[in-house]
């Protein structure tokens, strides 16, 4: 396979600008695991309804979401699952932006939430790679709540010591960054990547007098103390590997040690 | 006043004219014909409020005499102090919050706060709360916990502030950790949806073990105006994106998004201030009563459990339950 030259091979970013192109879910998990291969996917079978009979002047609902299945070749706009990262077991969670602008329904609020039981019942670090434009407005009332529910099961998780790692790639906005992707124990943005509350349209759309050429990077709002820090793609695996290594718990050791315990006292 | 509240003005002003007569004679045309627009008056009003449209719905609950967090606040609970400031930044005044009683019950009140008028208006954000209002929310939250009282919220928001202020101390942040406080928080949380419930803005006050909505308040993933933007990509087609939303206290019900219709009083709850205020307390003493006989660790399992089920998702059933790796234990990961 080639990439155009001035593309860093496999990272979709400009050598001359750092410019940081967008990637798919399949190029995301290149990137991050030792063997995208070795991916195990869960519930790619769970996916959305159409909880309102929705219908835009693009399509109906469902004619989107089978537009977007056959467009990206996911079944909804998050892919979950357990691969290794550096040796270690992780659960991850990566948004495909080019699936209806990877905005957050039930299914993807479903899948999420199930990824962070999943980590919490095995004690797996977790990390979620977010690009999406907000809760879907197709699902209505049903889409919001999934803002509640990701963020409880992320609350949930916090308290058990695994680490949770947030990637904010671009864009991430409103729904997501107001939800899961910012109560993460460490937070990572993409250079150059758009991450901010108000969606584009919201913005132009009620709110009359507002900055408008402000650009709200990664960097921006690494700068008023939102983020964590700004890292290339080249060295996420390296980053996230060190901060996994640093923060999680051996609970699988732990958990031995405990049995021991048990057993010289019980015999 | 909105367009279809204009006949049933009409009506109240023939009405305060004729009683505005004085002593008249029980057996006289005046008093008949008073009686008869009274009747009429009754009878219009239930015809209309029958058949409220989504979008109606949306100008009641933005009515712009319709009661908000303080006017409640004053009829429904009791010795009630304001708490101010988040103690990082500044006071939000689009959230008002404190503690009071009601009914002798020890309580923590939250809630949006719109101003009536311009001036309130400007000073209040138009209820659109900033960073430091979420994180004065969860502040009171804290608070709560550490007493042991239940909370309330009361929501009634456009939604969060969208300006470049608001971006730059971290809107996002402050919403996503009031929601995370509020669903780990370990003691009781009733929410109530008193007026306009706008999208994250709401939400970040919206995660309780009971969640009431007054009959002509509306929830509701974006403003139909942010939602039209977004949909039709033109705000002018607001009417119909509060038709397709679902966003009516009877649709939210149905869809099991909420617990409780709280009934106002006829007209709407602008009309008569008192009579909404005694509604809500009613029912607020009833959950506050039921909430409290639960023990606080299945409290908040329970309110986990709770937002869990909201879903609008199916699944394969012939899912292959070998494959899938939580069936099969991972060599729990750690190399070192």
């Amino acid at each position: 396979m080639h990439y155009r030259p001035e593309f860093e091979a496999g990272l979709h970013v400009c050598t001359g600008c750092n410019y940081h192109d967008r990637l798919t879910v399949t190029q995301r998990l290149e990137l991050l695991l030792d063997d995208a291969d070795a991916f195990q996917e869960v519930d790619a079978d769970v996916l959305t309804t159409d909880p309102l009979e929705f219908s835009r002047p693009s399509g109906s609902y469902p004619d989107r979401v089978a537009k977007a299945q056959a467009s990206t070749g996911r079944t909804e706009a998050v892919v979950c699952g357990v691969g290794h990262l550096q040796g270690r077991t992780i659960a991850i969670g990566i948004m495909e932006f080019g699936f209806i602008a990877g905005s957050m329904g039930g299914a993807v609020g479903e899948r999420i939430t199930r990824l962070f039981e999943l980590a919490y019942d095995q004690r797996l670090p977790l990390i979620m790679v977010t690009a999406s434009g907000g809760a879907r407005q197709d699902e209505g009332v049903f889409a919001l709540m999934q803002m509640a529910k990701t963020t409880a099961a992320a609350a949930r998780l916090s308290e058990v010591g695994v680490p949770y790692i947030s990637i904010m790639a671009d864009p991430t906005l409103a729904g997501v960054t107001a939800s899961f992707a910012s109560v993460a124990d460490v937070i990572i943005g993409e250079p150059g990547a758009t991450v901010r509350f108000a969606g584009s349209r919201v913005v132009r759309g009620t709110v009359s007098r507002r900055a408008q050429a402000e650009d709200h990077t990664a960097e921006w709002v690494l700068n008023r103390g939102m983020i964590d820090m700004v890292v290339p793609r080249r060295d996420h695996r390296r980053t996230i590997g060190r901060l996994i290594e640093i923060l999680a718990v051996d609970h699988a050791s732990n958990d031995v040690l405990a049995a021991d315990v048990a057993a010289s006292s019980s015999g | 006043m909105i367009d279809f509240e204009r006949d049933l003005d009409e009506l109240r002003k023939r009405i305060t004219e004729l009683e505005a007569d004085g002593d008249l004679d029980p057996a006289s045309d005046e008093v008949r014909s008073l009686e008869l627009l009274r009747l009429e008056l009754e009878a219009r009003t239930a015809d209309i409020f029958s058949r409220l449209t989504p979008w109606q719905r949306v100008q009641l609950a933005r009515h712009r005499d319709r009661p908000h967090t303080l006017d409640f606040i004053e009829r429904m609970v009791d010795r009630f102090v304001e708490l101010h400031g988040d103690r990082r930044y500044g006071d939000d005044m689009a959230i008002v919050g404190g503690v009071g009683t009601i009914d002798g019950r020890p309580v923590v009140v939250v809630g949006h706060q719109k101003g009536r008028g311009t001036r309130q208006n400007v000073e209040r954000n138009f209820g659109m709360a900033h960073p430091e209002g979420y994180r004065k929310a969860v502040r009171l939250f804290e608070l709560a916990e550490r007493f042991g009282l239940p909370v309330i919220t009361m929501l009634d928001t456009p939604g969060a502030g969208p300006a470049l202020e608001d971006e730059e101390r971290g809107q996002s942040w402050a919403i996503a950790e009031s929601m995370a406080s509020l669903a780990r928080l370990e003691t009781p949380v009733v929410v109530t949806v008193i007026g306009e419930g706008g999208s994250g803005g709401a939400l970040a006050m919206g995660v309780g073990d009971r969640i009431l909505m007054l009959e002509h308040a509306i929830y509701s993933v974006a403003s139909p105006e942010a939602a039209a933007s977004i949909v039709w990509r033109d705000a002018k087609f607001a009417e119909r994106a509060a038709a397709a939303l679902g966003l009516t206290s009877d649709a939210l019900l149905e869809a099991d998004l909420i617990d409780q219709i709280v009934a106002e009083p006829a007209g709407g709850a602008h009309r008569d201030y008192d009579g909404a205020a005694l509604s809500l307390k009613a029912a607020l003493l009833n959950v506050l009563e039921e909430v409290a006989r639960i023990d606080t660790k299945d409290l908040v399992a329970a309110r986990y459990a709770k937002f869990r089920a909201i879903s609008a998702h199916i699944e394969s059933p012939e899912r292959e339950a070998s494959q899938d790796v939580r069936e099969a234990p991972q060599e729990i990961g750690c190399a070192r």
